[in-house]
């Protein structure tokens, strides 16, 4: 039986007087691959700002696990976001810290192993997403596909239960990107982990999605959601076509 | 969580499991004693859990290296298939392997290394000045390509924003000065000239070293900075796509504007640390008003505040081209911002100090 891990309840976020969504609701079943797709410009970075607690909403509620993490005061949002992981659509990586520094940074903050453990587990989540080897490197000296997997290296330090993904597969060359893809699978499968996964790249959201949803830019709404390839097959409207069907002769 | 080496008749069995207490370095090293000694021919991995946590998957990791150095076969057949799978994952080849160990250079050719890097840092560091003199050269012939809104926020920086703290540190200056100098000169009734000795000292040559200093570390580390941040986002290649003149858009603005500026602060460090002195000669040595100033302006000559002029001048160019050399060739990070902004104010007060000499040895040998 499936369960919900993510459920987004009546939700408005607004900037002053420009509201960017208005009464958005879905929910985010446990090792799912959601992705949350939609045109540039239609909020899914914003939504995943919510999601991990950077923007507050005027109203509605993010439950994960049960706990309402947009109402929650900053010493709950940090409890609640340790069972989250994050990875940055630039990797977020700090420069001045080699790689298993990186990764060790959120065990040393929130775990009670000890250095020895910790210096294991860092080269072990390395090892896990392909970058066995490159524990003493810094993120200067290594590419931009190295660095999206050192980013999720460091997002899975401590086990999360949901991973959120801001664009994985940008500014990568399809290869990179595919092989980001099938990591991204063999995690999910593999650790159980729910990935969020903010993006525009069809073969991404084909190839990895299980759930999405469609945000759009006019109604500032959901208008498709359901598994990706469904979505392809039978487009509730023009836009959701349009967009999955780009490219294509479709 | 711990590691337990089992010896059956025909088996060798690597047992995992989680407890709260860890395997220490001397029994790791005893196991790998062990099956370096016997050469068994296959390490089995068990465990008695169904469930491996982060740290379990990390030991095992850990061992399953630890035996391939050894050239032993790991069999992981009785591991469940969770940590068998995710073993396999962290266990795949990276698709660009690391470099491996680099190749051993002798001391002479890493000596050649050295100096051939100093030659090239050298050269680039006069190539850059070189161009900045040539965009300095369009400027004044109005070719250059830069915002005038940009030159005249970046002078505005550097201008009357400049003025509170170049005058409280001036004043300071004066006043620390005359006190030193009164402390001494008393001793054998010559105080008065401690009037003489601010004057000609901050006008000669403090004043211009000290608002050289100050802008040093406000404005040539912000120019610094701001190039650097402008490196890690791109914008400098931007620019040089777009054909545009580095020099001539970013570093002319802030070289002319630093010296235009500089001078007017040093004659206003002059004056603010003359009247440091005179709160010290009046307040301290009780000698009046009148006879201070006269004393003053006595030792005032036009060649010592021409001088520190001169001096003024020069250190705005150093701290200019310093701080946008450094911010220019910053690399791509965060810290190699905070890199580029110390090296430019460290730079231009070393360069501050040869220019001193160099410009004194000058100057006492022209008899000015």
């Amino acid at each position: 039986m499936t369960k919900e891990i993510i459920n987004v309840k009546n939700l408005r976020v607004a900037y002053g007087d420009f509201v960017l969504f208005d009464d958005i609701n879905f929910t985010v079943n446990e090792k799912d691959v959601f992705i949350i797709m939609g045109a540039s410009g239609c909020g899914k970075s914003s939504m995943l700002r919510v999601l991990t607690g950077l923007v507050t909403p005027v109203r509605g509620q993010v439950l994960i696990d049960g706990e309402d993490f947009a109402q929650a005061t900053p010493e709950q949002k940090i409890d609640i976001m340790k069972g989250c992981g994050v990875m940055y659509q630039g990797g977020a990586l700090f420069s001045s810290m080699t790689l298993k520094e990186n990764v060790a940074m959120p065990l040393d903050l929130y775990s009670n192993y000890s250095p020895k453990e910790i210096d294991e587990i860092a080269s072990y989540k390395l090892a896990l997403t392909g970058l066995h080897g490159f524990d003493d490197f810094y993120p200067s000296e290594i590419s931009g596909g190295m660095k999206k997997r050192a980013a999720l290296a460091r997002a899975l330090a401590l086990d999360p239960k949901i991973l959120y993904c801001d664009e994985p597969s940008a500014g990568l060359d399809p290869i990179s990107s595919k092989r980001l893809d099938d990591l991204i699978q063999e995690l999910n499968q593999s650790l159980g982990t729910t990935f969020v996964i903010v993006t525009h790249e069809l073969q991404s959201i084909f190839n990895i999605g299980t759930n999405s949803i469609y945000l759009d830019n006019k109604t500032k709404n959901i208008t498709g959601r359901g598994n990706p390839n469904d979505l392809l097959k039978n487009p509730p409207n023009d836009n959701i076509r349009e967009f999955l069907t780009r490219g294509t002769n479709k | 969580m711990t590691v337990r080496l089992i010896k059956n008749n025909n088996e060798t069995v690597l047992l995992f499991s989680s407890v709260e207490d860890q395997i220490d370095d001397a029994s790791c090293q005893e196991i790998l004693d062990y099956l370096r000694n016997k050469k068994p021919k296959v390490v089995y991995a068990e465990s008695k859990q169904q469930q491996f946590d982060t740290s379990l998957n990390a030991e095992l990791f850990s061992w399953y290296q630890k035996i391939c150095d050894l050239q032993l076969d790991f069999n992981l057949k009785r591991l469940p298939k969770n940590a068998r799978e995710l073993l396999n994952l962290a266990m795949k080849p990276a698709n660009t392997p690391p470099q491996q160990s680099v190749k051993k250079v002798s001391q002479l050719e890493r000596l050649g290394k050295f100096g051939y890097d100093v030659f090239l840092q050298v050269k680039k560091a006069t190539d850059f000045v070189k161009s900045s003199f040539v965009s300095l050269g369009r400027f004044i012939n109005g070719k250059a390509i830069y915002r005038k809104k940009d030159f005249w926020f970046i002078f505005e920086d550097c201008s009357y924003k400049a003025i509170g703290i170049t005058s409280l540190v001036s004043f300071l200056v004066g006043l620390i000065l005359a006190f030193v100098g009164a402390m001494q000169l008393r001793t054998f009734g010559a105080g008065i000239y401690v009037a003489s000795m601010v004057a000609l000292g901050m006008t000669r040559i403090m004043a211009a070293i000290m608002v050289g200093i100050i802008m040093a570390g406000r404005t040539g580390s912000s120019y610094a900075a701001t190039l650097g941040t402008m490196q890690v986002n791109e914008e400098i290649d931007a620019l040089k796509t777009l054909g545009i003149k580095v020099t001539d858009y970013l570093v002319t603005p802030r070289l002319v504007s630093l010296i235009l500026t500089i001078p007017f602060l040093t004659l206003l460090a002059d004056a603010l640390g003359i009247l440091g002195g005179t709160v010290v000669g009046v307040g301290f040595l009780g000698i009046s008003p009148t006879t201070y100033y006269e004393y003053s302006f006595k030792a005032l000559k036009l060649t010592n505040i021409l001088v520190g002029l001169l001096h003024s001048l020069v250190y705005g160019f150093i701290i200019a081209i310093s701080g946008c050399y450094e911010g220019l060739n910053a690399g791509r990070d965060a810290d190699a911002v905070g890199k580029a902004t110390t090296s430019a104010v460290v730079v231009s007060l070393v360069w501050m100090i040869v220019a001193t000499g160099i410009l004194t040895v000058i100057l006492e040998v022209l008899h000015i």
